[in-house]
């Protein structure tokens, strides 16, 4: 699978006139670039301006550059931007499968099959009518992943996706999200506080503030 | 929408100036001058009907809202709220007259309260005479308006406190040594106030311009200015129109009065209670708040359900004598009175109310939708949503006739549904906007960066995440627009018969027992409604764990 | 951030929507109505025009038994005549005078809603000299002969005010006093005697306040009795010597009030509020305009079956019930048909049916075969309960109507704020 780069072009974000952060590279296809540094710094504004959804608050400049595609002025839906939040958020009204169809775009053909080949990827096989209310917090991680991926993204963006994983299941996720994104060579930005994050994802970090 | 909902209260508040200060050309007036006023301000008792509607409509705000947050307050966090909660919803759905009628059966001197002590106690054979109802300062009115605003002030709250976490806040303070209640009063309050402040204004406008509570038991010599209103645009006297449009006048300045006044006494509340708060008590009255919040609610509730319950008794009651504590007899009899009149008006209400929600809950939705959408802060204009509950009714309403009038629209189901949603759009917005605000914005955000479209978003997701406050908002539009009586009888040109119009109609010649089956069916389907609001969502979710119960 | 919204074009256009469906709703209900007013001199051609009509006869709803008259005649003038009625059932008459006022204001002078309304005294006074009313038609319907009025020329007056065919008679009705012979042997003799009876039995009756038309018309009743010439009565009010006219009934009124239930500090609101407090003991003794109001309610078991109605002596206020027509009104034709029927043999006896009296025949039976004759005097009712039958010479005329407000307003400055 051949992947894009996102390239992040003189980004300036700033909160009711006060300077937050400045960003400027370039991520290519199946690497992770993390950034770090304190609460209240921007890190998930920067994120959020990025995916196409920076409250109206917050005004930001630079480009957002997708392979040579400008998403600057795409809704957030057309950017192809994945997003993994801290929590897995599985739609709550919708069954283990319906949230992975949800995924799936209506224009590409089997979209059931794709949806039992996710969750047979993840060793879920035969859950794909679970309430997602019944899953194990591990469950739901990878669940939530396979979503991620069946929505094909060019370029995913993670928000602290571990620090809410019980120790012993941290580093188990960790490795499947990373080895996955690397496989489907998609450039991937992680905002952590952890570094054991920062280390497991084998890129370059940035610390910002 | 904001035009749609204010415009026609002002064009039937202009229509009202111009007969006010005496130019009504239909009726041969057309020097226009200041002589209606001198006539209104030189008639007997003006005064004294005019301050019974400014007391009332600062003292019910007042009790009601003392008595919803001592009882939040003492029962923060324990299984009391979520009981209540289920309680209040049914009991709001009750219409304010039905409440009144079964107020005054309990309290009066033939009522059930001193049947239950005679003759064995009081030695009473015959009623004792007593003045209790239509007492002169309206207390007794008070009490039954109170009754009926605590239900609906204590389900505002409820809707709002989620967003306060308030059980942090109160752990926060009991940490530093504050007795629960006290935490409670000094931590969320406050937090809590603000967000009550638009049902507030809602109440101080009901109860200073309320028509059937006052009319079944306020004080009658002389009567709240609202109830004057109505007799004098009523009158055979047609000149007395003049004088009626200048009392609706007066009626709108008093309730802006009353608001204005209610906005400075916050300030100086405010001031003495944060004088309070930052004294420093941390247990001194926990005793006795605890024990009043929970009594004073338990008392009014009980009461509100005795009332009802009496209604019910009333129904099937035959001959009950004073002072029999039950019917000698029971019959059908009312039941069969009323029975054939209701099945055509109830296909009118039922269609009327489906029409107005329907419409109010599309209005309201688009608008936050599109708020959502756009990111932005709730506008500031949105507060004008609620003019149509700030401006009595009798104040505009005449006025909003004239202009259906004068654009020859013919009277008929469309027109009566249009004046329903000016009072349905308020509260569904009252009550759907909160929860619609609150949902978790990652929701739509996670959609769209799965390729989600806004409007596949909408439909997939936040509709199917908000059928719980939906149907509660409809609930909630269905119960309003069943209550409206005077907005059916004048745009409908009494054509229109709803289950209230011919209520209203039976009653004012009928027996208690009538008017006991009219105000139970009168009840029965916004009661339904919310009935079905808390079990639609239930049962849709049953497979659904963390859909049931947590965005109510 | 884009400026253009969405969802509010998406509003408006709903609302154009509406806009055009119910004007769209409003042409297709539109009413027919004849460019010309139909002629009730030539009546075949009314009762032609009146088929097929629907009519929206407004008339107070608050008696259930009034209610199911109101339904048995338009069963009758739809078989009869092709009339669709619809009673719309009012629970104040002046509601339907609103509307009359609002579309005149708005220039609706041919398409009304209100096609026939059932009006009498202060409200016809109202409709009648603001022009509001059609006519003259009333004299010239076919069953107006059976009113004799030539014999009986009180139908040609309403509170002394000429009718001049802008209305037709209906029904009679009289003031009777009720009383509960459980708690009391002897009722009073009339108004004057009430006071006298008061003071033996405090707190055993009261009345209904003004603005209520039963407030007005004891009060009316008391002066007539209370005055030593009532002539000045049946002209209208003059300032001058209303205080003089009227002292007798505030000295008489001053020294009641204190023997009434509540000491007088709170009256009911109307007939209905009074005959519930009868119903619970609180009073032994009321008032009714209805004649048969007290023995409607022992049949509903509303009311014991130890009460018994009384004429006052020295003759009991009565009027009549009159149907009207507004100017405006989409369907005259129809209504006059209706007004025609409410006068026939048939409806008038059916009113006075002791299983559901509605009031007292209008028409004269002296006129009558004596066939029909017999019938009314069969039905007449020989309940415990009833009224007493009431002779012509019983009657006290009502005075002149502005007696009726100015009576009013005096009592609200005497009373109504203390």
């Amino acid at each position: 699978m051949s992947g894009v780069s996102l390239t992040l072009k003189d980004i300036q974000i700033s909160l009711h006139g006060r300077h937050l952060l400045q960003v400027n590279t370039r991520i290519e296809p199946g690497a992770t670039l993390t950034v770090m540094g304190p609460s209240g710094i921007g890190k998930s504004s920067l994120l959020a301006y990025i995916a196409g959804f920076l409250a109206s608050d917050f005004s930001a400049s630079g480009e957002i550059l997708l392979g040579e595609r400008c998403l600057n002025s795409l809704p957030a839906e057309q950017r192809g931007v994945g997003l993994l939040f801290q929590d897995p958020l599985l739609f709550p009204h919708l069954s283990v499968a319906q949230n992975l169809l949800f995924a799936v775009s209506r224009h590409v053909s089997h979209r059931q099959q794709q949806v039992d080949q996710a969750l047979e990827a993840v060793g879920l096989q035969g859950f794909g009518d679970r309430d997602p209310a019944t899953l194990s917090g591990g469950q739901k991680a990878r669940v939530a992943l396979q979503r991620l991926l069946l929505s094909q993204p060019k370029a995913v963006l993670l928000d602290e996706p571990f620090s809410r994983l019980d120790a012993h299941l941290r580093q188990e996720i960790r490795q499947h999200v990373f080895q996955t994104l690397r496989d489907a060579a998609l450039p991937t930005i992680l905002v952590t506080h952890d570094v054991e994050d920062a280390a497991a994802s084998g890129g370059p970090v940035i610390t910002l503030g | 929408m904001i035009a749609l909902l204010t415009l026609p209260v002002l064009a039937g508040l202009s229509a009202i100036l111009l007969p006010a200060f005496g130019y009504l050309p239909a009726l041969q007036h057309d020097e226009p001058g200041l002589m209606v006023w001198r006539e209104l301000f030189t008639t007997p008792g003006i005064g004294r009907s005019a301050w019974l509607s400014l007391s009332a409509a600062l003292l019910t705000p007042l009790l009601s809202l003392t008595l919803v947050m001592l009882f939040l307050a003492s029962t923060s966090g324990t299984r009391w709220a979520s009981a209540m909660r289920r309680l209040v919803a049914p009991l709001l759905a009750v219409p304010h007259a039905a409440a009144a009628f079964g107020l005054a059966f309990l309290i009066a001197p033939s009522g059930l309260m001193f049947r239950l002590v005679s003759p064995e106690l009081s030695g009473w054979q015959r009623p004792p005479d007593l003045l209790i109802l239509n007492d002169s300062l309206g207390l007794t009115m008070m009490l039954g308006l109170v009754l009926k605003e605590i239900p609906f002030l204590l389900l505002m709250a409820l809707a709002a406190l989620p967003q306060l976490n308030a059980d942090q806040r109160v752990n926060m303070a009991r940490s530093l040594g504050y007795r629960p209640i006290l935490a409670w009063l000094w931590t969320v309050a406050p937090a809590l106030y603000p967000l009550l402040r638009l049902p507030l204004f809602a109440v101080i406008a009901f109860a200073s311009a309320t028509v059937d509570v006052a009319l079944i038991l306020g004080p009658t010599l002389p009567p709240t200015l609202s109830v004057r209103i109505i007799g004098w645009f009523s009158d055979p006297d047609l000149n007395q129109r003049l004088l009626a449009s200048a009392a609706a006048l007066l009626q709108l300045m008093i309730t802006l009065s009353a608001i204005g006044v209610w906005i400075a006494a916050e300030k100086i509340v405010a001031g003495l209670y944060r004088a309070l708060l930052l004294s420093g008590n941390r247990r001194q009255g926990h005793a006795v708040l605890n024990v009043l919040g929970k009594s004073l609610m338990v008392i009014t509730l009980g009461t509100l359900l005795i009332s009802l319950m009496l209604l019910v008794v009333q129904a099937f009651a035959g001959t009950w004598r004073f002072p029999d504590n039950l019917p000698a007899t029971w019959t059908l009899q009312h039941w069969q009175t009323v029975g054939p009149l209701l099945l055509a008006p109830l296909g009118n209400t039922l269609l009327l109310g489906l029409l107005s929600t329907a419409l109010a809950v599309l209005l309201v939705v688009a608008v936050l939708e599109h708020e959502s959408r756009q990111g932005r802060k709730p506008a500031q204009i949105l507060w004008a949503i609620y003019i149509p509950l700030l401006v009595p009714q009798v104040a505009f309403l005449y006025g909003l006739t004239l202009l259906l009038e004068q654009l020859r629209w013919q009277p008929g189901l469309m027109m009566v549904g249009f004046a329903h949603s000016l009072f349905v759009v308020p509260y569904v917005y009252l009550s759907l906007a909160e929860p619609y605000r609150r949902l978790d914005p990652r929701w739509q955000q996670l959609a769209a960066t799965l390729g989600a479209s806004p409007n596949r978003t909408w439909w997939h997701i936040k509709l199917p995440m908000l059928l719980a406050p939906l149907a509660t908002a409809f609930a909630v539009g269905l119960a309003v627009s069943i209550g409206q009586y005077l907005a059916t009888l004048l745009t409908g040109a009494g054509r229109v018969t709803t289950l209230t119009t011919e209520a209203v109609a039976l009653a004012s010649g009928g027996t208690r027992g009538t008017i006991a089956v009219w105000a139970l069916l009168q009840a029965a389907i916004p009661m339904l409604g919310f009935a079905m609001a808390l079990m639609l969502p239930r049962f849709w979710w049953r497979k659904r764990r963390d859909m049931t119960g947590q965005l109510t | 951030m884009k400026k253009t919204c969405p969802t509010l074009i998406a509003i408006s256009s709903i609302f154009s929507w509406l806009g055009a469906l119910s004007l769209v709703l409003a042409s297709g209900t539109g009413t027919t109505f004849a460019a010309q007013a139909p002629d009730p001199s030539d009546w075949d051609a009314v009762v032609a025009e009146a088929r097929d009509q629907p009519l929206f006869f407004y008339a107070w709803g608050g008696d259930q038994l009034t209610n199911d008259y109101l339904a048995w005649v338009g069963q009758r003038v739809a078989a009869d005549y092709g009339i669709r009625m619809t009673h719309v059932r009012l629970s104040d008459t002046a509601d339907a005078v609103s509307r009359i006022l609002a579309e005149k204001q708005a220039g609706n002078t041919d398409r009304g809603a209100v096609d026939m309304l059932w009006i009498n005294g202060d409200n016809f006074a109202s409709l009648k000299t603001n022009d509001l009313l059609f006519g003259p038609w009333a004299e010239q319907l076919p069953n107006f002969v059976w009113v004799n009025a030539d014999a009986n020329p009180d139908v040609r007056f309403d509170f002394t005010l000429p009718v001049e065919g802008y209305e037709s008679p209906w029904l009679r009705a009289h003031l009777v006093f009720y009383y509960d012979s459980a708690y009391v042997s002897a009722p009073p003799a009339n108004v004057a005697a009430l006071l006298n009876w008061a003071q033996e039995h405090p707190g055993e009756f009261t009345y209904p306040r003004p603005p209520d038309f039963l407030s007005a018309t004891f009060l009316k009743q008391a002066l007539l009795e209370l005055v030593a010439d009532s002539a000045p009565l049946y002209l209208p009010v003059q300032e001058t010597s209303f205080e003089a006219i009227t002292a007798p009934l505030w000295q008489y009124l001053d020294a009641l009030h204190p023997l009434l239930l509540r000491q007088g500090r709170s009256f009911p609101a109307n007939g209905p509020e009074l005959r519930r407090l009868m119903a619970d003991g609180e009073i032994a003794l009321a008032l009714s305009f209805n004649p048969t109001e007290a023995v409607n309610s022992v049949l509903r078991n509303e009311l014991p079956d130890s009460v018994r109605t009384h004429l006052p002596d020295g003759g009991a206020l009565a009027n009549v019930s009159f149907v009207a027509i507004p100017y405006n009104a989409s369907h005259k034709a129809a209504a006059m048909v209706t007004a025609n029927f409410l006068l026939s043999v048939e409806a008038q006896l059916r009113a006075q049916n002791p299983q559901y009296p509605v009031g007292m025949p209008v028409i004269d039976l002296s006129v009558l075969t004596a066939q029909q004759q017999a019938q009314f005097a069969d039905s007449r009712q020989s309940h415990p309960s009833a009224p007493p039958l009431m002779s012509g010479g019983q009657q006290l005329q009502e005075p002149h109507p502005s007696w009726m407000e100015a009576l009013e307003q005096a009592w609200i400055a005497r009373y109504g704020s203390r």
